[in-house]
């Protein structure tokens, strides 16, 4: 069987005249993470919002499964897919956004709670167990009832990443989740990440945190310009980088 | 002192009939410009040049025009084009695409009050854009909009008084007859203004409510 879960193809983005990704090519196998890694603006952002289609690549393409994303072939030109199909496949890809962008009008059970419902159509009391469940995963048992301004940062980005884990997806992206967070709350969010990835989930994880990205990830990809610079095993990538750009990017990251 | 009840129930009947009218009218009209204001606020967010002209125009010629005018124009009008029209149902039609320019602003801004990443993540867990709309924006304009829409629900009430200018019978229709019926000038307007009231302030206190429980929730 085909172990490769995503494979992102010569990823072109434009906005109007920025070009901000000039043909980005990626394969992460099922069960494996790779971390991103870059300046900021370099597109890690972009790259990432490519992947599930909130951004409609300029051009390339994503296969996420052996199975074409967010668009489709018909001769041998390839058409945007409808909001609906679009949708539908986007249920297999959880995401976990730097603003956590929680639901402020729905309690943390029902943040978790109403994707299930309403996207996968499962009844009130099974997507309620499945978010406490969810919510357990992430420590947050005991806030179940609580509505999101009551949480702090990390709790809410924790919720955030239950909310994403009730997708059952086949693969989570995360777009710097720690970046927003004050420096008490980070590692109560690394860990859960960690955790997660222990599980032997699927992952691509914009970060800044470069020890995490060392930790957690099998395969580090080093963005700059629009393209990837330098991608390999961490322990290349991040300890003995060939490029001089990389390696001014790591000094800088070391000295704050 | 009798005589004095006698002349509170000979006007105040009339008047209160007037009340039932002017009611009417407000929760029509008000259902209509809800309607017509979301609508509105709906389709602009659809972000499409030549729609988003034509609203923005409605809305503006419709702010910027009095009430009355707008009113006199469907009721006297329409029989033109060969639509005859009562007063009641003119009322309702001027003030609702009235109120439909006014709310689709305030629908507007709750809308736009939302971050964006709020939509994001209901499409991320793949909700289509309907979904997103309907589950998770919608209740939160919701939320947002309760206060100035109760505020010009309140509004509304009393500018339904110009709507007697077309001889739609609710409360300021009927003080006038009863003013050249009995000459009790004074207190013919003092009891529609106390009606007005008795309907509108218990309203403001609602408003009130929605507003300290906003608040709360920020
Ligand atoms: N919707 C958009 N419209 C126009 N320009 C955009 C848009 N989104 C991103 N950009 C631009 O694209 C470039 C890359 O942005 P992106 O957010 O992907 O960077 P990033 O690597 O994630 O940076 P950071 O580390 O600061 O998050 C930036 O110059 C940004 O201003
Ligand atoms: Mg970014």
């Amino acid at each position: 069987m085909n172990n490769v879960l995503l494979r992102v193809e010569d990823l072109h983005k434009r906005f109007g005249d920025l070009e901000v990704l000039t043909g980005v090519n990626m394969t992460l196998d099922r069960g494996h993470k790779t971390a991103i890694i870059g300046p900021s603006g370099c597109g890690k952002s972009t790259m990432l919002r490519c992947i599930n289609f909130m951004e409609t690549p300029s051009a390339g393409h994503v296969f996420l499964d052996g199975e074409l994303f967010g668009e489709k072939k018909s001769g041998d030109k390839y058409v945007r897919m409808s909001e609906k199909e679009l949708a539908t496949q986007r249920a297999h890809v959880g995401m976990v956004f730097q603003g956590f962008y929680l639901w402020p009008h729905l309690s943390a059970r029902d943040n978790v709670a109403i994707g299930p419902m309403k996207v996968r159509g499962m009844d009130k009391r099974e997507a309620n167990e499945l978010a406490d469940a969810m919510l357990e995963k992430v420590h947050m048992s005991h806030k179940v009832d609580e509505y999101p301004e009551r949480l702090s940062g990390g709790q809410q980005q924790r919720v955030a990443i239950a909310r994403a884990l009730a997708q059952q997806p086949k693969l989570m992206l995360f777009d710097e989740p720690t970046s927003a967070l004050d420096p008490e709350l980070i590692g109560e969010v690394l860990n859960v990440i960690h955790e997660l990835a222990n599980e032997g989930r699927s992952m691509v994880l914009v970060t800044h945190e470069i020890r995490f990205a060392r930790e957690v990830a099998d395969r580090v990809i080093f963005l700059h310009d629009g393209i990837v610079v330098e991608e390999g095993p961490p322990d290349r990538v991040i300890d003995n980088p060939e490029h001089e750009r990389l390696r001014g990017f790591l000094r800088q990251i070391v000295e704050h | 002192m009798g005589a004095f009840f006698q002349q509170l129930i000979d006007l105040g009947g009339p008047l209160l009939l007037g009340a039932g009218t002017t009611v009417a009218i407000t929760l029509a009209s008000l259902l209509v410009a809800i309607v017509l204001g979301l609508l509105l606020a709906l389709i602009r967010l659809l972000g499409i040049t030549p729609l988003n002209w034509i609203i923005a125009a409605y809305v503006e010629v419709f702010r910027n025009t009095p009430v009355l005018a707008q009113v006199f124009i469907i009721y006297f009008s329409l029989p033109y084009l060969g639509l005859s029209i009562d007063p009641f149902p003119a009322a309702v039609i001027g003030l609702g695409l009235n109120g439909g320019a006014v709310l689709c602003e305030i629908f507007r801004a709750g809308l736009n009050a939302i971050h964006h990443g709020q939509r994001e993540a209901a499409l991320a867990v793949g909700m289509t854009p309907w979904m997103s709309l309907r589950y998770i924006m919608l209740p939160q304009t919701w939320r947002i909009t309760l206060p100035p829409l109760g505020n010009y629900a309140i509004a509304l009430l009393k500018d339904t008084a110009v709507v007697s200018a077309i001889a739609a019978p609710e409360i300021m229709f009927w003080a006038r007859n009863l003013v050249t019926s009995t000459f009790q000038t004074t207190f013919v307007y003092i009891l529609a203004a106390l009606l007005y009231f008795c309907l509108s302030f218990p309203l403001a206190r609602l408003v009130e409510r929605f507003e300290r429980r906003q608040r709360a929730w920020q």
